[in-house]
């Protein structure tokens, strides 16, 4: 049954009202008196040696304050890395600098060479067309097979080569993996282009430094998920602040999708150039920069086999992937085909032996790092689709032959190195065949050939991990941080309270849904409750916001802090009550005596702990604010089965999707609508990868997609009505509210299923195709169906 | 090439009414609506995502017409009517749009959002009752990143007052 309050109720969400009246509080809105404007010149070539910056005449512009080049950042730390991964041979990672400026080398479109801070932007930007750059063209890498040859030009002169680590997982699996496929009773095989892409959130990044002589403290305002990472990178790392002279504020944050996880040059660069010209200093990225700045996602190149015995059971998974670095190793990157990928490659299947092996490429490309799902969609897409085409080659039913390999006992430990605490794959897809209406799919293709298109179902069912943690696996594993979140819980005299989470909402909903959870524990309304985040002179320390962990992790830090909360209010009341506090309990926000009609309300008990005239001093401290930090112990399994039926214009290539279904087991909603929305979006953005989204080089290293009329977003004619469902549930075993994380999942469970439909269409039109590369644009679809 | 700079940013004075006040402002001639509006008139509520007429999320009405601040030159709109997302609702009460938007869980990061309210406000006063397909049209020009844009259809259904706001198309 819907609730109409507390846990389970879709409350409307409250930040919405700043946000639809525009008194929403973004970077780009805050202007500080006296800023100066920073213009960045990019570098317009994909590799080059820079053997001289002239600013003479640029600095002679009107305007102009200053112009820094990479000589000015010589003595600072460069960017760095938070994840070393080990290779196959147990040698670290191949870690080049990454310095705030170019020095030496420029290695992608949009490197940035210099900064021209001014009194106006347009001043800026005038001036760095003045600044004179000698630099020599070099032969630029772009394709990861080409960029790993003997002789290849090297991105980066200091390292051995182009490949920034080898790595196996498990790698003492490899020989059973190798022995299950060559005793196969059928090997199925797929190589597959999981396709670059660009987050593109609606809001640009925005970085604003500005540094406070008298109390000689740096503030960065800046676009990012998680200020305290940047805090702790940008201050340790790179500019050497210790932390309690830095604050760094991401106040709303317009979309992240990963993309505004990682610590940016141009963060760096305000906070340094504020300082040094005792100014605020400001950037806003242009549509153009973001895309040439902000990480990518994806680029996996990958080789996948699946073996089944007789009776179509699994029996190995053996995969090779490349998968692109860019030309500097971003905040997360090399987490992401590793850990965050080669962990999911056993689905929601039990396959006894599984190897994985990725090699990491270094390229003269933007970046790549964790885009929304971050490496679980690239397992997933192989996974489902060399399912999808095993099923076709064996001649039975897709979903049958999922179901056959289902793992169905938990807890299950999966032989790439992770144990599923709990899920129901059968439940999920049961779910989907009742929404989905499976049963009239023959009438539905039957009209759209009567019309002259070719129709097509596509399944998905996957898995992912979320939470991002615990500290002590994630550290095994490579982490340069721990990965716990913290929250204080500060009730006032009144009874209000005032939560400060170190988890980040840049869209999210965790103003409302977060007291939600609160509400329901004391049976206050969620309106006494208020939500602080993104400042980290407020909130004393935190992870973030990725990888679906904020109620997770975030909301189980807040629960464990109103735990003591009640614990010591408890106390309290017992005090006000001469009861024992074993005897205190918490109900429609009162305390009472079990077994009698005592009671205090809890607002006498919170003015009781601020004014101690009647209180057990002796015993407690006044006051009632607490703090806690919420390690877990295991990720989270979020699953679900996804339907996707398109139609297909046999003429043009034209694909539409006709009916999306998505049945998600997200363990316990705090608010259903949040949730839905929270699929809704996932899924348009997996639509977007599947069918449009391709972010292109040439074979120079020119970025081809670098606005929004070469690169395709879905927009509002683009998508179908989703048909959304998480009823199937199995709440999390080890987090105390039995969440999983629904943030990604949408994004991980539509690209297999989209492809899936439009490989079965041109099947049932007697097509042979087995595989087409996304984006499934008319042209691909048109020409492999030509083949 | 320094005279050219400075003869390139002089001044002009024009007078905007901006949501029913008016200003009297001096503008660069080469000054974007949206930096007007926004660094001038210091209404922050629109949004620069492009700026390159792309994403819609600069969308406001200048006479009535939804138009891209983003690609529209300040000094062309001397002596017009400009309203913005901050004129939508009256005083704390919201309009019933900002109310379908809000109920309808249509608004998640909030950046496209003012430019989305615009250009359904634009597309309710010209098209009280728009069919499904007359929706999507109007929606297409503003990206939206979060929502898979669902729910903002439905706050336009809910806007308009028509059935199935909750539209199942099976």
């Amino acid at each position: 049954m819907p609730k109409d309050s507390g846990i389970g109720a879709s409350d409307k969400r409250r930040e919405d009202v700043r946000f639809l009246t525009g008194t929403g509080n973004y970077t780009d809105d805050i202007n500080m008196a006296g800023q100066a404007y920073v213009h960045f010149l990019r570098s317009d070539v994909a590799h080059g040696r820079i053997n001289g910056i002239d600013t003479a005449a640029a600095e002679a512009m009107p305007g102009v304050v200053r112009i820094f080049t990479g000589a000015d950042f010589e003595a600072v730390g460069g960017i760095p890395c938070g994840w070393q991964v080990t290779d196959r041979h147990g040698n670290p990672m191949q870690e080049p600098r990454h310095p705030v400026l170019a020095h030496g080398k420029v290695r992608h479109v949009g490197d940035p060479i210099a900064a021209v801070v001014a009194e106006t932007l347009a001043q800026a930007r005038d001036a760095a067309e003045a600044i004179k750059l000698d630099i020599e063209d070099l032969p630029a890498v772009v394709d990861m097979k080409a960029a790993l040859e003997d002789g290849a030009p090297k991105v980066h002169d200091d390292l051995t080569s182009n490949l920034c680590y080898d790595w196996g997982f498990v790698e003492d699996n490899k020989d059973a993996v190798d022995q299950a496929i060559r005793s196969a009773a059928h090997v199925t095989t797929l190589d597959l282009v999981n396709n670059r892409l660009i987050a593109n959130p609606m809001e640009p990044r925005v970085a604003i430094g500005a540094f406070d002589r008298a109390s000689g403290e740096s503030t960065l305002y800046t676009t990012s998920q998680n200020p305290h990472v940047i805090r702790l990178l940008m201050g340790a790392f790179v500019l050497g602040i210790p932390e309690h002279k830095l604050r760094v504020v991401s106040p709303d944050v317009g979309g992240g999708f990963g993309s505004k996880i990682f610590h940016y040059a141009e963060e760096a660069f305000c906070t340094f150039a504020a300082k040094a010209i005792n100014r605020p200093v400001k950037w806003t990225a242009t549509r153009s920069e973001a895309f040439m700045s902000d990480a990518h996602g994806r680029d996996h190149v990958t080789r996948i086999e699946l073996a089944l015995d007789g009776d179509n059971n699994f029996t190995a998974i053996r995969t090779e992937t490349l998968a692109n670095m860019g030309a500097y190793l971003s905040t997360f990157a090399p987490s992401v085909p590793t850990y965050l990928h080669g962990t999911l490659m056993a689905g929601c299947y039990k396959t006894p032996n599984i190897y994985v092996n990725v090699k990491a490429v270094f390229t003269n490309t933007v970046p790549v790092d964790a885009y929304r799902g971050a490496g679980r969609p690239e397992a997933s897409y192989q996974l489902e689709r060399v399912i999808d085409k095993a099923a076709r080659e064996l001649g039975v039913d897709p979903i049958a032959l999922r179901r056959q390999n289902f793992i169905t006992e938990f807890p299950y430990a999966t032989p790439v190195a992770v144990e599923y605490d709990t899920g129901d794959y059968n439940a999920t897809m049961d779910t989907l065949e009742k929404i989905a209406d499976f049963g009239g799919f023959a009438a539905r293709r039957a009209a759209s050939e009567k019309a002259g298109k070719l129709r097509g179902l596509g399944i998905n069912c996957y898995i992912e991990a979320c939470g991002i943690a615990p500290s002590s696996l994630v550290g095994q594993l490579g982490a340069r941080a721990g990965l716990y979140e913290s929250a204080t819980v500060r009730v006032n005299a009144t009874g209000g309270l005032v939560v400060m989470t170190g988890s980040h909402s840049h869209g999210q909903g965790h103003e409302t849904t977060f007291p939600q959870v609160i509400a329901e524990m004391i049976g206050i309304d969620a309106g006494m409750v208020e939500i602080v985040h993104g400042d980290t002179s407020k909130v004393p320390m935190g992870l973030g916001t990725y990888g679906s962990r904020s109620l997770a992790v975030g909301g189980s830090a807040m629960v464990r802090a109103t735990e003591k909360i009640i614990a010591k209010a408890k106390k309290i009341a017992a005090h006000l009550m001469e009861a024992s506090d074993a005897d205190i309990e918490l109900k429609d926000g009162a305390f009472s005596v079990a077994g009698t009609d005592k009671s205090v309300a809890w607002g006498d008990v919170c003015l009781a702990a601020y004014v101690p005239h009647n209180y057990p001093l002796e015993e407690l401290e006044p006051g009632l604010e607490e703090t806690a930090f919420y390690d877990p112990s295991n990720f989270t399994y979020p699953a679900g089965a996804y339907a996707c039926e398109v139609e297909v214009d046999p003429e043009t290539g034209q694909v539409t999707i006709e009916r999306f279904c998505a049945a998600d087991d997200f363990g316990n909603v705090v608010n259903p609508m949040i949730v839905d929305g929270q699929v809704h979006g996932g899924i348009g953005q997996g639509i977007g990868q599947a069918l449009l989204e391709a972010c292109a080089y040439d074979e120079d290293g020119q970025l081809l997609s670098a606005s929004y009329m070469d690169y395709a977003m879905p927009r509002a004619g683009d998508v179908p009505f989703y048909k959304v469902d998480h009823s199937s549930s199995t709440p999390c075993t080890h987090n105390p509210l039995g969440v999983k994380g629904c943030g990604e999942a949408g994004a991980i469970g539509s690209p297999p299923a989209v492809v899936n439909a439009v490989i079965d269409a041109l099947q049932s039109g007697g097509s042979k195709v087995t595989h087409i590369d996304m984006p499934l644009s008319p042209s691909r679809v048109w020409a492999a169906m030509q083949a | 090439m320094i005279e050219a700079v400075k003869s390139r940013s002089r001044k002009r004075l024009i007078t905007l009414t901006v949501n029913g006040e008016e200003h009297e402002i001096a503008i660069r001639p080469n000054a974007m609506l949206v930096d007007v509006v926004r660094d001038q008139i210091g209404l922050t509520g629109t949004k620069s995502g492009c700026s390159s007429g792309s994403c819609g999320a600069c969308t406001l009405l200048i006479d009535g017409r939804p138009m891209l601040a983003c690609s529209t030159l300040a000094v062309e709109c001397d002596g017009k009517a400009i309203r913005t997302v901050e004129d939508l609702a009256d005083g704390e009460r919201l309009s019933p749009i900002q109310e379908a938007f809000l109920d309808q869980g249509a608004v998640q990061c909030g950046f496209c959002t003012p430019g989305m309210l615009m250009s359904v406000t634009a597309l309710i006063a010209s098209n009280p009752k728009p069919s499904h397909q007359e929706i999507k049209k109007a929606l297409e020009g503003n990206l939206c990143r979060c929502t898979g844009y669902n729910a903002i259809f439905n706050a336009v259904l809910q806007a308009t007052g028509q059935d199935g706001i909750k539209p199942i198309m099976f």
